[in-house]
């Protein structure tokens, strides 16, 4: 990452992403309609400190790992009654950056579930495994060949300790999974839908990767 | 209502020369990509952007269909007196919003 990017990262007064996370403060008060409960009314403020730096976990009710915006969405169902936020619209962006900003500073901690095993392991295999008429792996750039170059663009490990990010490119905020669906149409292979339980595998196998690390949310790339 | 991000100090010294940066949550849509359907999106730009300490302009901006999204600008002024600055961006579809910050001047 360029020193320039990383001081408007550094920055809460020039980081694009405060504006998100500054609107999830105001949606996290506010009732959503026919709700009698917002967000607030159950979370204590600071209650949300770390919960990002442990996500994706594994849920009791789906018996399947599920992302943090899955988790907030699951939220609005089951406690407020209300539909789900549409995945990657606006509003989930802010929520999780809100949540996620929270857990800034903090290391990752990927749970010691053993009920996440199977899908960490299988999410690992993904990481290595060719895919798109490319016919390359996220390993195959982002293990072999960080910090090398792919035309002009420096190419990063891989880490996730920024998510939501700002990305420059975007001119928006956008989720990992989003970045996850990025790289594989660069590689020319069909991404998989949000939310799809290959990509929270994906997530699963990166907060291993990136297990210590600090969280940085809301991060800003190129 | 747009979101704002400003940064400008609080107190300042008679006679220093003060920077304020703002950026405001705006989708600066150029009026030239097409929706996935291809159809043409309507232009939505912020216009003009001024900023005024007690009611005397000290900067201006226009902008145009090239500016990024989410737009941050950054300026300086001389700290002449205590009051306000008053930051006024407008836009097409009628958008305006104004944000005031308080600058107390001592000597």
């Amino acid at each position: 990452m360029a020193a320039s990017t990383q001081a408007m990262q550094a920055d809460d007064t020039l980081n694009p992403g405060m504006l998100w996370v500054k609107d999830g403060e105001a949606l996290w008060q506010k009732l959503p309609s026919q709700s009698q409960k917002s967000c607030a009314n159950c979370h204590t403020p600071g209650s949300m400190k770390g919960v990002a730096s442990r996500y994706p976990a594994f849920d009791d009710v789906l018996k399947r790992p599920i992302a943090l915006s899955q988790r907030i969405n699951q939220c609005r169902q089951k406690y407020q009654q209300v539909e789900p936020l549409r995945l990657e619209s606006q509003d989930l962006l802010s929520l999780e950056s809100f949540v996620a900003h929270q857990s800034r500073g903090l290391p990752v901690a990927p749970p010691t579930d053993s009920r996440l095993d199977a899908a960490r392991q299988r999410g690992q295999q993904r990481y290595t495994q060719r895919m798109g008429q490319l016919n390359l792996s996220c390993a195959q750039c982002h293990d072999d060949n960080a910090g090398g170059r792919l035309g002009s663009s420096q190419i990063p490990q891989a880490h996730h300790t920024g998510y939501p990010v700002y990305r420059l490119e975007w001119q928006n905020l956008g989720s990992l999974q989003r970045r996850l669906r990025n790289c594989m149409s660069g590689v020319r292979a069909e991404p998989f839908a949000y939310g799809a339980p290959e990509l929270v595998e994906l997530e699963l196998h990166l907060a291993v990767r990136a297990k210590g690390m600090l969280m940085e949310t809301p991060g800003v790339r190129p | 209502m747009a979101r704002t991000l400003i940064n400008a100090p609080k107190t300042a010294k008679r006679g220093e020369v003060i920077e304020i940066r703002a950026t405001i949550g705006h989708p600066m849509e150029t009026g030239f990509r097409p929706d996935e359907n291809g159809k043409i999106l309507p232009r939505n730009i912020i216009k003009k952007f001024s900023c005024r300490y007690n009611g005397e302009l000290v900067f201006s901006a226009e902008m145009f269909s090239a500016v990024s999204a989410n737009p941050y600008l950054a300026f300086h002024t001389l700290a002449t007196e205590s009051g306000t600055l008053t930051l006024t961006w407008e836009g097409d579809n009628g958008f305006s919003q104004t944000e005031t910050i308080s600058l107390s001047v001592v000597a």
